[in-house]
């Protein structure tokens, strides 16, 4: 059963093939036994997750099943899920049980999709490769010596190792794409106001977009069909026509005008994950898709205005946490200064610390200008450069991430060398354009990530053209060694 | 050395919305602590805001009461500070685009002078929790109950320049916000709160001095007391030869003392940036035009057309219009009785007093307007003289019913018989024999005075309800006759 992707477990479920619960539970011994290598899992919800499949088969045996129905997933702990401890990876939220749920949680229960646990990410959705975690790093099933990538490294690995036949992720900078890439997935982040960010905990607010990884781009249409919403509890979110994702899934690619930006082949790249990028090239050449050289001039820009950016919005948003009303407080703290100081100290990590620092600097007087305004100025001048080229091409194609999965401690001693992990995908989050990884082959035996990126609002589009690639290939269905 | 005084207002009005600026939690006043604050207002983590419409509404309200530019694109910024009782870390607020952009207030001042106190801009805001220091040992209790509340906070240029007229300003921009009823004008209850920005400098100068700013007074008369404090220290430690330190200071209105609260150094550095949670809010021109036409009239009008249509002099005007429901009672009235000037003078003496001894305002009054005009329209056609109508208005604020119905119980009624009159008449000059003799051997021109001693007997006689006028005449006829 855990091989199969979500859309042959539908068909599973409706034809009685196993019922909801057999196969929730068939995935909780899977984590039981296994997630003790891979540490993808922070919370496992056991007893939620068989009285919802229990509810599911109920609405499956009455002919009533929505599209999702008994399909376990697992969500990434940036989510809030009521009554459930959403902890963000932070101690400073190891206690804190959320009283409601987020709006795309709301969206799963409501699409009959079960949920299996809280899944394990970089704290607070601060790094490239999940070893920021208050509750441990965890390992890529492709190689546990290395990184799954982040932030959502816990959603990938589980997801890699069938711990789960999809999960929920969340993508600030690269944070889902990344980690497809690093563990052989299919990670799709929407356009910014696609999905809700209500109840998704806030690192940076005009960064932060709510996707999914799956095996599969058919996989990521069924899981964006449930998560999509127009939601007015949430002001960014954008008030578009719901689609049906799989509908032009299909669709041939003759005639499609890939846009190949040259900055994202320079310096940096690994050659054998640039060798794998050109091969997926030919192979849309031979599906019947142009190709076109295009320049995006302002891509060496965009690591920096996003490490002032992010940081700038997260010092602010990560105020809340001061140990007064919920999370972690300090042991007998002597006054006020006292509470906040070491309530925060002690509940945050070093990243988060450093993020929080440079973010205040940025925005401090005297330094705002400077820092924030020029970044906010630069990241106007990204977006335009997408804008330019989607007049030009219909999606633009390139690697995910400079190289595959690296070791653990490779980088985290170099916040800059961890930083240019996300190079090829920080400017679409600055611009809010809708991403996607698939893998595009194997260098030393793991996995490389080919990244599209389309226009506004264009998921479908390119849940197409990635649909199309994995019809016509078959890195997606490779597994991790050891993994059944 | 003569000194100018030079007063600039920030003057926090909070709105009257049904729920709070940027939640679904209800604002409503004096529920249990913690009980009107939602997962947003308690800054859970993951939640967001969204704008409240009707604060919206009512902002550009006032900007068009007080001839301002209304922001076309009015954009909110976080303004980051820690304290317990601001949930999220940074108030939203707004900087440098907010709702309401530069306008100005025309004063009416004592003596027929005017004032125009020009307006800097208004922003929108949410109100902090309230810490309480009280009953808690040692700790402090957080209230979230306020938090999130939504506030405009209207500043205006330095261009007053006594108490008078920062007295006046602020009476004047509590008129305009009531009138608007977009703010309840509670200030027992905070709704209304002042900042006192207070510099002086020699007359004729024209730079500013150094200001102080004076935090949170909610009354005029702590505004007056507390300007003519700051203005006397000031002048003190400049005339000793001192510098005025730029600092915020706290008036205490029981002891009549102000102390400093911090000075400039240690301010914060607020690092200010638009919230990445809320988009540009954009007003257009349909939207201003459907506020222009939920515009009540506002006081200034209302006084002008109180003059014009009910020939009422300045000072009656004035008294009537400022306050919208003192001006609704009295325009009911009016209706109710067709007398202006007599429905004013009851308005502004009975009425005013009596509301003034029970602390209640005048719409809690338990004489409505019609039971008001009813009485006045008795004390008109003669039913009842002036001084049995005190009498009468007395008995309606105990709930005794309508005019009509207490002048009936009571027989109050005003003795207007002429047969029952000469009665009474005959009476008094029979039984005051000596005073009848001097009235008849005076001097004519003396004899009107002397008249007074045989009304008040039969006014006595009648318990007050002898008609005075009749009264009058027939002891006129008969004492002379």
């Amino acid at each position: 059963m855990h091989q199969h992707t979500i859309a042959q477990l539908v068909q599973g479920l409706r034809d009685r093939e196993y019922s909801s619960v057999e196969l929730t539970r068939h995935y909780l011994d899977r984590i039981k036994r296994l997630d003790g290598t891979y540490n993808s899992f922070i919370t496992v919800t056991e007893e939620r997750a068989l009285a919802q499949a229990a509810r599911a088969d109920e609405r499956l045996a009455q002919g009533k099943a929505p599209a999702l129905c008994g399909v376990p997933i697992a969500h990434k702990d940036i989510f809030c899920t009521l009554g459930v401890r959403t902890s963000c990876a932070s101690k400073m939220l190891d206690n804190f049980i959320a009283p409601y749920n987020a709006t795309i949680v709301e969206n799963y229960e409501a699409a009959g999709a079960v949920m299996l646990g809280k899944t394990n990410m970089d704290e607070f959705a601060m790094g490239s490769s999940n070893e920021t975690s208050f509750y441990g790093p965890v390992k890529n099933p492709w190689d546990t010596g290395c990184v799954p990538g982040g932030s959502s490294g816990g959603s990938a690995a589980s997801v890699a190792a069938h711990l789960a036949p999809a999960a929920t992720a969340s993508d600030t900078g690269g944070s889902i794409r990344q980690p497809a890439a690093l563990c052989g997935l299919t990670g799709l982040k929407p356009t910014y106001g696609r999905v809700s960010r209500w109840g998704m905990i806030a690192f940076a607010s005009s960064l932060d977009q709510a996707g999914t990884l799956t095996r599969t781009a058919a996989d990521s249409a069924l899981m964006l069909n449930a998560m999509a919403s127009f939601d007015p509890k949430d002001s960014t979110c954008v008030d578009q026509p719901l689609e049906d994702y799989t509908a032009h899934l299909d669709q041939p690619l003759d005639g499609l005008k890939i846009g190949i930006p040259k900055e994202y082949f320079g310096d940096g790249l690994n050659a054998e994950t640039a060798a794998r990028v050109q091969d997926a090239i030919k192979i849309y050449e031979s599906l019947g898709a142009t190709t076109h050289d295009i320049s995006l001039p302002h891509t060496h820009l965009a690591v920096p205005a996003y490490y002032v950016i992010a940081p700038a919005e997260c010092s602010a948003n990560l105020s809340r946490f001061d140990g007064v009303r919920y999370g972690h407080r300090c042991d007998n703290p002597t006054d006020l200064h006292d509470l906040y100081e070491r309530s925060r100290s002690e509940g945050f990590g070093e990243e988060v610390k450093r993020r929080i620092l440079v973010g205040t600097y940025a925005l401090s007087a005297g330094y705002y200008d400077a820092y924030y305004n020029k970044a906010q100025q630069v990241r106007r001048l990204i977006k335009q450069d997408f804008v330019d080229a989607f007049d030009k091409v219909d999606v633009i194609l390139g690697p995910t991430s400079p190289s595959p999965a690296f070791a653990f401690g490779a980088k985290s001693q170099d916040p800059v060398a961890m930083y240019l992990e996300d190079i090829y995908t920080i400017a679409t989050n600055l611009a809010g354009l809708p991403g996607l990884s698939i893998p595009c082959g194997l260098v030393d035996s793991k996995p490389v990530g080919l990244q599209l990126i389309g226009n506004y609002f264009a998921e479908g589009r390119l849940l197409n053209v990635a649909h199309q690639f994995q019809l016509a290939t078959d890195f997606h269905e490779k597994c991790a060694p050891g993994i059944d | 050395m003569e000194w100018e005084t030079v007063i600039g207002l920030e003057v926090h009005v909070q709105l009257s919305t049904n729920t709070k600026l940027f939640s679904g939690a209800s604002t409503a006043f004096g529920a249990d602590p913690n009980t009107q604050a939602c997962a947003v207002d308690l800054a859970m983590p993951g939640t967001l805001p969204v704008a409240n419409e009707q604060a919206f509404h009512n902002a550009v309200k006032f900007g068009l009461a007080v001839n301002a530019e209304i922001g076309k694109r009015s954009v909110f910024e976080r303004k980051n500070y820690f304290y317990p009782d601001l949930p999220k870390g940074y108030q939203t607020t707004q900087l440098a685009e907010p709702i309401v952009g530069p306008g100005y207030v025309d004063l009416q001042l004592e003596g027929g002078r005017t004032k125009r106190v020009r307006i800097h801009h208004a922003h929108l805001e949410e109100d902090a929790g309230k810490s309480l220091h009280e009953d808690y040992h040692g700790m402090t209790g957080i209230d979230l109950n306020r938090a999130g509340t939504p506030l405009i906070e209207v500043v205006t240029e330095p261009d007053m320049r006594s108490a008078e007229e920062a007295v006046a300003f602020a009476r004047q921009l509590h008129n305009i916000v009531t009138s608007l009823e977009i703010c309840d004008g509670d200030m027992s209850q905070g709704s209304m709160r002042f900042d006192v920005n207070i510099s002086v400098r020699l007359k004729g100068e024209e730079e500013f001095g150094t200001r102080t700013e004076t935090k949170n007074l909610n009354s005029f008369r702590f505004m007056e007391e507390c300007i003519a404090l700051e203005v006397e220290r000031q002048i003190d430690v400049l005339e000793d030869g001192g510098k005025i330190v730029q600092e915020t200071r706290l008036y205490n209105g029981e002891t009549k003392t102000a102390r400093s609260m911090r000075t400039k150094e240690d301010s914060n550095d607020y690092r200010y940036f638009p919230c990445p949670d809320l988009l540009p809010v954009i007003i257009d021109d349909d939207f201003i035009e459907t506020v222009r036409q939920d515009m009540p009239e506002l006081p200034e009008a209302r006084r002008e057309r109180f003059i014009k249509d009910y020939d009422l002099p300045d000072y009656d005007a004035s008294q009537l219009a400022g306050d919208r429901a003192t001006a609704d009672y009295f325009e009911a009235t009016v209706k109710a009785c067709g007398e202006a000037k007599l429905a004013g003078n009851w308005v502004m003496a009975d009425l005013a007093a009596y509301l003034n001894k029970e602390e209640i305002g005048i719409a809690q009054s338990p004489v409505t307007p019609v039971m008001l005009g009813g009485l006045i329209a008795r004390i008109k056609d003669g039913t009842i003289s002036s001084k049995i109508a005190k009498k009468v208005f007395e008995a309606m604020t105990k709930g005794e019913g309508d005019a009509d119905a207490i002048i009936e119980k009571q027989g109050l009624k005003q003795v207007s018989d002429t047969g029952e009159l000469e009665k009474m008449v005959d009476d008094v000059i029979a039984n005051n024999q000596a005073q009848v003799d001097n009235y008849r051997n005076a001097d004519p021109a003396k004899r009107p005075k002397m008249l007074g001693f045989f009304v008040g007997q039969i006014m006595k006689a009648s318990k007050g309800q002898a008609n005075p006028q009749a009264v009058n005449e027939i002891l006129i006829k008969k004492l002379e006759g």
